[in-house]
C-alpha cells in the first residue's frame, strides 16, 4: 500500500474530490468510489472496451489508467450521455435495432460510439466496424450494433439539418 | 359493453404477443448504464476475497505460510484447505458426480487451481495479500495428453485407486485405468460393426475438437452475505441455475434451504460458463460466515479463462458406411474426452457425455454405436455446454465432418449426399439409432430453400473456375463452400431421464394478475441476455389477453421465483416457455368461469377471443381480461376463489429438435492462411417464432461465437500444463472488424408436443455454425486432396494445410 | 489484476523527470500513455516502485514538418498521427502504419515515444522508424543526444537508451517515393505475425533507393540493408523482389508463439514483404 493522495476529477459535469492510492485504476474509482457503475470490467488488459469512458475528448479504456493519471481531467461515462429524460439518439437506436443482448458491453459501446460519430458524423459500415473495433461484444455478432450506429447517425444528422 | 374503438387486428397488435418483433424491455436500463450486475452490488461493510493460485499444473503442496500475508495492511484472513476441512468444505461435489477441491488439499492438479483464499478490506489489499502468501510446491510429472494419461503410471487422483493401487469404480461405473473416469455407450456395438465391416464404402476419420471457453464478457463472481442475527445466507452471483445452486449450497453447508437466498442479478452473458459451482462461491460464503461481513469475489479474466468451465476437448474417431449410391448404412463414433483434473461437466446425471448420442445428426442412419471414455489430465475442470445443449456441438461437428469425408470417399457432392440421407418429413416422430425421438422436421424443404437462396450450383461453378485459375497460376486464392445441416436436441428435459444432482429438469412459471389488469410472472430460469423479460411476456400476452407491456417478468431470486433448473442448453423456451403457456392457460380457464358468471351464461357458452371472452354467437356481449381481472378481486363469485393466480411446473414429454441449413462462402489466401468470409446464409427452423427480432439477434451472436471457435479460439496448453491463451490478446474474441454480415432465413416446423410449438433457438447457430465455417475451409482444399484438418483454423493452421498439400510450390 | 503499490510523480518539466530518475535509478520508470506498461504492472510482470507520468512535461506533443525532416514529439499519440493531415501528406506511411496499431481507444493513449522506447519487439513503430532512418532524441543527466533508430534496439526490451535517459522526440528525414506498411495479424489489437515497412524511390522505372524493415520477426525490429540494396538499380521485377525477400529472410530470426511456428512465420514474412514492396513500388 502506498500513501493516499488527494485527487480531483470531473465526472459527468460534477466535480469529485477524494483521497486514493495512485495505483487505483480509474474504472474502480468510478465504479466503487463514485458509484458510477455503467462502465464495466471485462478483460483488464485493454482489449475489450467494456470500461470505455470519454476523457478530455478521447475514448479511453478506464481499466488501463491510474486514477493519478486522471487527476484534473474531465470524464464522461454512459451516465452522462443521456438519461430517462434526455436519451441520446444512440441509446434509443440500440434499443430500436436490437443492438444489445446481455447489456454488459453496451455502456462502453455507446460511449465509444458517441465519440466515433462526433469525429465522423457520416460513417460507412466499414468506418463503424473499424472505429468500434476496440469494443468486444459476445452476444450480438455486431450486425445490429452497426445498424444501430448507422441509424443514430442518420437521426442526428436529420436533427442537425432541421435545426439549421 | 361495446368496444367500437379498436378492430380485432388492432387488439392483437396492442397485445404485442407472440410473433411480433417487440422491442426489449431490458434495454432501457442497459443503454443507460443502469444494469445491476454482481460487481455493481455494494453492501455496507463489504470485504473482498481472492485466490492464491497454483503456478504449476501438477504439484504436491509441501507448505503454505500465511503469516506474511496476515501482516499486509487490510488483510483480514487467509483460508486454506485446513480451515475448510473441519467444516467438510475443502472438497465439493461436482455436477458430474465427481468431487472437486475447493482449496488445494495437499496437491494441485491444474495451473491456476485455487490454493488459498485471501480476505481483505478491499481488492487492492487482497491482491497484496496474495503476493505475500508463501507456498512451497514439489513439482510432479504433468499429463496434458489424455491418451498418455491413460497409459501413465502417474496417479492423478489418489481417490481413484484402492490401497493396493487398483482403480476403484467411479460415479459412472468401472474405470479402465486409474486416470480413467468413465465409459459411456449408446447404440448397438456388434450389429453396427457388422454393417460397417461389410459395407460397400467406409470412410474413417479422426478429429480433435479443441478445448475452448465460453468467455462471457462478465466473468464469474458473487457476493455472499451471512446475516448472523436472522441466520440467513444471501448470495448474489453469476448463476445460470440459481435454484440448483441453492440446493447445492444447502447440501454441502448443512444450512437449511429456507435460510439460503440465491439471487442472480443481471448477468453479462453466460454461454455455459455460469452453470457450475465454483470454489469462489464456497469460499465467499465461508468467509462471510466466519467474518460476519458480506464478502465479494470477482474473477479476473485470466482466472476465468484458466480455471472456470472450459468447453469441448473431445478427441473423436468415426467410421461411417454407405452403399455405392451414398445411402448411409452405419455409424461408429469413439470419443476420448479430456475432462481435466476433476470431472465437473455440467450434464444431466445419466448422460456423462451429454447428448453426444445425437451424433447421427439429421440423417436416417439405421444402425449406430457410440462410446465415450472420460479421462483425467492436468488441465482445468469443466466440460460445459458452450452455447449449446450438452455436447451437441461436438456431436454435430462430428457428423457434419463425417458426411463431408464420406462425400470425398464416394466422390460425391456433399449437398446431394445430405439430401439423400435426410430423415424424411413423413418419418417424424423419428426414433434414431442411438435412441432419441425427434419430434418434427422438414429437412428437405429447408435444404432446398437454402441451396436455392445461395445459388449453390452457381457457387460450385465459380469454385471450379477458381481451382482452374489457381492451377494456371492466375490466383493464389481458393474458394471454399461450407455446408452444414444440423439437428439440435434441446430443452432438457423430461424428468424421467433428465436430472442434475437428482433434481428433475422441469421448469416453472407463476403468474399473478393484478386487480387492474396488469401482471407479474416469475420463472425458474434466468436471462443472461436472451431477453426473457420481453419474450416470455409475449407468450403470456397471447395466452391471457393482457398486453405484454402490462406484464412484468421476474427471474433469478430463489425467495420469490418458483423452483426451476435455470437457463442453459436452450431449455428456457422449451421448458419454462411451456410452463408459462400452461400457467397462462390456467389463468384463462378461471377467467372463463368469471366471464361466464359476469355475462350470466354457462361456462361453455363463452369463448376466448384475443383479449376477452365473448358469448358464442353474440360477439357484442363480452368481458375483457382487464374487466375479468378486476372482477376476480372485487366480486364474490359462488364457487370461485377470489384472486387470479396460477402456477405451472412443466415436465416436458420430450426434448425439442430445432434444425437448420447453413452455407458459408470463404476466400482463402493460400500464402498467408488468411480466410475471408464472403457470405454466410443461415436458415433456422426453431418451430413457432416468438419474437423474430430476438431470434435474429440470437442467430447473429451464435454464428459469431461459432466463427470464433472455428477460426481461432482455443485454450491451449504447453507440455508443462501452462495455459498459453490466458488473456484476450491470445484468446480469440472477434471484433466488429473480423465479423461479416449474416443473411438469416427461416422455415417453421412447430414442435408437436410443446404447448406453443416453440423449440428454442439461442444455441442452434453456434451448433450449426462451427461445422459450417470449418467445412468451408476444408472444402476449399478438397480439390487438392484434403480430407480433414483440425480446428481452430487460424492463419498458421490453414497455411499448414496448404503447405502439406504442396500448394506453396 | 491489481498492480503493486508505487509512488507516482507528474513533473512539469524534464529537469523534474531527470532528477527523479537519478534519485531512484532502476526503481523508476517513465510512462507516456501507459498502454504497454500498465497491463504489465497489473499482471505484476513489471515492478515499478516509482512511476513518472510524462503527461505534464511541456514540449513533447508537437509535430513539426520541416523541409528536410519531420520532428515528432514523444508524447504524440497514434491518434494524433492519423489525424494530422500535413503529416499524412508528408509521410503517409506513418498514418498507414498507425491505423494498424491496436484499436481506437488504445491509439488515443498510445504514443510514438512509448511505442519506440520500450523495446517490445511486437511494436510497429520501431521497424517503421528504422525503415525511415529516424533518429531518437534522448535526454539524460549528461544532456541530449540522438541515437539512430537502426542502432537503438539491442534485444527484447533492451535498447541503447540508458536507464536515466528519456526519449523526447523522433526525427525523420523527409521520406521520398512510394511507401507501404503491410501487416498480418490475427485480429484487431494483435501484434504482427509479420509486418513490413517499405519506402522506395522510382527514378524512371528504376529503383533509386529502397529502405526495408520488418517487425516481430526477431527480438528486435529488423532493418535489412541487403534487402533494400537488392532492389536498387532494378525495375523491381520478380527476380529483384525474390532477392530482397531472400536477403530479409537471412536477417530475421522468428520464434514460435501462438501465432505459429517458425516455418510459417518465415513464409509469411516473405509474402508480406513482397506485397509491401509491390504496393510501395506501385505508389512510387
Amino acid at each position: 500500500m502506498s500513501k493516499k493522495q488527494h485527487y480531483k476529477i470531473t465526472v459527468n459535469g460534477k466535480e469529485e474530490e477524494f483521497l486514493a492510492e495512485p495505483r487505483e485504476l480509474l474504472i474502480y474509482t468510478l465504479r466503487e468510489r463514485l458509484n458510477i457503475t455503467g462502465p464495466h470490467i471485462g478483460c483488464e488488459t485493454s482489449h475489450c472496451g467494456a470500461c470505455t469512458v470519454t476523457i478530455d475528448g478521447k475514448s479511453v479504456k478506464s481499466c488501463t489508467m491510474f486514477v493519478a493519471q486522471a487527476d484534473g481531467k474531465d470524464i464522461t461515462t454512459i451516465e452522462g450521455i443521456g438519461g430517462p429524460d434526455d436519451l441520446h439518439p444512440l441509446q434509443n437506436a440500440f434499443k430500436e435495432h436490437h443492438g444489445l443482448q446481455c447489456g454488459y458491453c453496451t455502456p462502453g459501446m455507446i460511449t465509444r460510439a458517441t465519440k466515433l460519430l462526433e469525429e465522423n458524423p457520416n460513417p460507412t459500415e466499414e468506418d463503424i466496424r473499424f472505429g468500434m473495433a476496440g469494443n468486444i461484444c459476445r452476444c450480438t455478432g455486431y450486425q445490429n450494433i452497426v445498424k444501430s450506429i448507422m441509424a443514430a447517425a442518420a437521426e442526428m444528422n436529420a436533427a442537425k439539418e432541421a435545426a439549421e | 359493453m361495446k368496444d367500437e374503438v379498436t378492430s380485432r387486428e388492432e387488439r392483437i397488435d396492442n397485445l404485442k404477443g407472440m410473433g411480433c418483433s417487440r422491442k426489449r424491455v431490458e434495454d432501457a436500463r442497459f443503454t443507460q448504464g443502469k444494469g445491476n450486475y454482481v460487481d455493481d452490488i455494494k453492501l455496507d461493510g463489504m470485504i473482498f476475497g481472492d485466490f492464491v493460485r497454483s503456478p504449476y499444473a501438477h504439484a504436491r503442496i509441501k507448505s503454505i505460510d500465511t503469516a506474511a500475508a496476515l501482516e499486509v495492511p487490510g488483510v483480514l484472513a487467509v483460508l486454506t484447505a485446513k480451515d475448510l476441512e473441519p467444516l467438510g468444505l475443502h472438497w465439493m461435489p461436482t455436477l458430474a458426480g465427481d468431487k472437486q477441491m475447493v482449496l488445494a488439499d495437499g496437491k494441485v492438479l491444474f495451473q491456476g487451481q485455487e490454493v488459498a483464499f485471501v480476505v481483505a478490506e478491499d481488492r487492492f489489499a487482497a491482491a497484496d495479500g496474495i503476493e505475500a502468501v508463501e507456498v512451497e510446491y514439489e513439482e510432479l510429472e504433468v499429463l496434458v495428453d489424455p491418451f498418455k494419461s491413460l497409459e501413465s503410471d502417474v496417479v492423478l487422483r489418489e481417490d481413484t485407486v484402492d490401497e493396493a493401487g487398483k482403480p476403484v469404480d467411479g460415479a459412472h461405473g468401472p474405470r479402465k485405468h486409474h486416470n480413467h473416469i468413465f465409459t459411456w455407450e449408446a447404440g448397438d456395438k456388434d450389429p453396427t460393426f457388422e454393417v460397417i465391416d461389410n459395407a460397400e464404402v467406409v470412410a474413417t476419420e479422426s478429429m480433435y475438437y479443441h478445448r475452448t471457453h465460453p468467455c462471457p464478457l462478465e466473468t464469474c463472481g458473487c457476493v455472499a452475505s451471512m446475516d448472523k442475527v436472522n441466520g440467513k445466507l444471501t448470495v448474489w452471483g453469476t448463476f445460470q441455475a440459481p435454484h440448483a445452486i441453492r440446493t447445492v449450497v444447502s447440501l454441502i453447508t448443512g444450512i437449511e434451504e429456507h435460510n439460503i437466498r440465491i439471487i442472480s442479478p443481471d448477468i453479462g452473458g453466460g454461454f455455459g460458463n455460469k452453470v457450475g459451482a465454483y470454489p469462489g462461491y464456497i469460499c465467499s460464503a465461508v468467509a462471510s460466515i466466519v467474518t460476519g461481513k458480506p464478502v465479494k469475489w470477482i474473477e479476473d479474466r485470466m482466472d476465468n479463462l484458466m480455471t472456470t468451465a472450459f468447453a469441448r476437448d473431445y478427441h473423436m474417431t468415426g467410421r461411417i458406411s454407405a452403399t455405392k449410391e451414398g445411402k448411409i448404412t452405419g455409424l461408429h463414433c469413439h470419443v476420448t474426452a479430456d475432462h481435466g483434473g476433476f470431472d465437473a461437466c455440467a450434464d444431466p446425471t445419466k448422460f456423462p457425455a451429454g447428448f453426444m448420442n445425437i451424433c447421427t445428426g439429421s440423417y436416417d442412419i439405421p444402425t449406430a454405436f457410440l462410446e465415450v471414455d472420460g479421462v483425467y489430465t492436468n488441465k482445468a475442470p469443466g466440460g460445459v455446454s458452450y452455447r449449446c445443449s450438452f455436447r451437441v456441438t461436438e456431436a454435430v461437428y462430428f457428423i457434419e465432418r463425417m458426411i463431408e469425408v464420406l462425400a470425398i470417399e464416394l466422390n460425391m457432392d456433399a449437398a446431394e449426399l445430405r439430401r439423400i440421407n435426410f430423415i424424411k418429413k413423413e418419418q417424424f416422430p423419428y426414433t434414431a439409432a442411438l435412441g432419441w425421438e425427434y419430434d418434427s422436421g422438414d429437412y428437405h424443404t429447408a435444404w432446398d430453400k437454402a441451396l436455392k437462396a445461395v445459388d449453390y450450383d452457381g457457387l460450385r461453378a465459380e469454385q471450379a473456375q477458381r481451382v482452374e485459375d489457381f492451377k494456371a497460376g492466375k490466383t493464389r486464392s481458393l474458394m471454399g463452400i461450407g455446408l452444414s445441416f444440423f439437428t439440435e436436441i434441446v430443452g432438457a428435459g423430461p424428468v424421467k431421464n433428465c436430472d442434475i444432482l437428482g433434481l428433475g429438469m422441469f421448469d416453472s412459471c407463476e403468474i399473478r394478475i393484478h386487480p387492474t389488469g396488469s401482471a407479474i410472472a416469475r420463472l425458474g430460469t434466468i436471462s443472461q441476455g436472451q431477453g426473457h423479460a420481453t419474450t416470455f411476456a409475449q407468450i403470456l400476452a397471447s395466452e391471457i389477453g393482457l398486453p405484454a407491456d402490462s406484464i412484468t417478468i421476474e427471474e433469478g431470486d430463489t425467495d420469490t421465483a418458483p423452483y426451476g433448473l435455470g437457463t442453459y442448453g436452450s431449455r428456457s423456451t422449451p421448458v419454462a416457455g411451456a410452463a408459462t403457456a400452461m400457467a397462462g392457460r390456467k389463468i384463462r380457464a378461471k377467467a372463463q368461469m368469471i366471464a361466464a358468471y359476469l355475462l350470466e351464461v354457462h361456462d361453455d357458452d363463452v369463448e376466448f377471443d384475443v383479449d376477452r371472452f365473448v358469448v358464442k354467437g353474440a360477439p357484442e356481449r363480452f368481458k375483457t381480461m382487464k374487466e375479468i381481472a378486476f372482477a376476480a378481486y372485487n366480486q364474490a363469485i359462488p364457487g370461485i376463489e377470489p384472486g387470479l393466480e396460477a402456477v405451472s411446473y412443466y415436465d416436458p414429454p420430450n426434448m425439442t429438435y430445432p434444425f437448420g441449413a447453413y452455407v458459408c462462402v470463404m476466400d482463402i489466401d493460400v500464402d498467408t492462411g488468411v480466410a475471408d468470409i464472403r457470405r454466410f446464409y443461415a436458415l433456422d427452423d426453431c418451430g413457432t417464432r416468438i419474437n423474430p427480432m430476438v431470434i435474429e439477434g440470437q442467430v447473429h451472436g451464435g454464428l459469431t461465437e461459432a466463427l470464433a471457435v472455428a477460426l481461432g479460439q482455443e485454450i491451449a496448453y504447453d507440455d508443462m500444463g501452462n495455459v498459453k491463451t490466458g488473456t484476450l490478446m491470445d484468446f480469440f474474441l472477434p471484433t466488429a472488424w473480423e465479423v461479416p454480415n449474416y443473411e438469416t432465413d427461416y422455415t417453421v416446423t412447430p414442435s408437436p408436443h410443446h404447448p406453443i410449438g416453440a423449440k428454442g433457438v439461442g444455441e442452434s447457430p453456434h451448433v450449426g455454425g462451427v461445422p459450417c465455417f470449418s467445412n468451408a475451409i476444408q472444402d476449399a482444399f478438397r480439390p487438392f486432396g484434403n480430407r480433414h484438418t483440425n480446428m481452430p483454423h487460424d492463419h498458421w493452421r490453414i497455411w499448414k494445410t496448404a503447405n502439406e498439400l504442396g500448394l506453396h510450390g | 489484476m491489481i498492480p503493486a503499490a508505487f509512488e507516482y510523480y507528474r513533473p512539469k518539466d524534464m529537469a523534474g523527470v531527470l532528477s527523479i530518475l537519478e534519485e531512484h535509478g532502476d526503481d523508476a520508470r517513465v510512462m507516456a500513455g501507459g498502454h504497454s506498461l500498465i497491463p504489465m504492472m497489473k499482471l505484476r510482470m513489471a515492478d515499478v516502485p516509482h512511476l513518472i507520468d510524462l503527461q505534464d512535461v511541456e514540449g513533447m506533443s508537437g509535430i513539426e514538418i520541416g523541409v528536410e525532416a519531420i520532428r515528432i514529439g514523444a508524447m504524440v499519440t497514434q491518434h494524433d498521427i492519423i489525424d494530422h493531415e500535413p503529416l499524412a501528406s508528408a509521410a503517409p506511411i506513418l498514418r498507414e502504419a498507425a491505423l494498424q496499431i491496436a484499436d481506437p481507444q488504445v491509439r488515443y493513449m498510445g504514443t510514438v515515444g512509448g511505442n519506440v522506447a520500450n523495446g517490445d519487439p511486437g511494436n510497429d513503430m520501431p521497424g517503421l522508424m528504422q525503415c525511415l532512418d529516424a533518429a531518437f532524441t534522448v535526454v539524460g543527466p549528461d544532456g541530449e543526444r540522438d541515437i539512430p533508430a537502426r542502432d537503438f534496439y539491442e534485444a527484447a526490451y533492451m535498447t541503447a537508451r540508458e536507464d536515466e535517459e528519456v526519449l523526447t522526440a523522433v526525427t525523420i528525414p523527409m521520406p521520398k517515393g512510394g511507401y507501404a506498411y503491410e501487416k498480418q495479424k490475427r485480429k484487431i489489437g494483435d501484434y504482427a505475425t509479420a509486418a513490413a515497412a517499405v519506402q522506395i524511390v522510382n527514378d524512371g522505372g528504376t529503383c533509386a533507393s529502397a529502405s526495408i524493415a520488418m517487425t516481430n520477426l526477431s527480438d528486435t525490429p529488423i532493418y535489412s540493408e541487403a534487402a533494400g540494396a537488392a532492389l536498387v538499380g532494378t525495375s523491381v521485377d520478380d527476380a529483384a523482389m525474390n532477392a530482397a525477400v531472400a536477403a530479409m529472410l537471412g536477417d530475421i530470426d522468428p520464434t514460435e508463439d501462438n501465432r505459429g511456428p517458425i516455418a510459417f512465420k518465415k513464409h509469411v514474412a516473405g509474402v508480406i514483404l513482397r506485397r509491401a514492396i509491390e504496393r510501395a513500388w506501385s505508389r512510387a
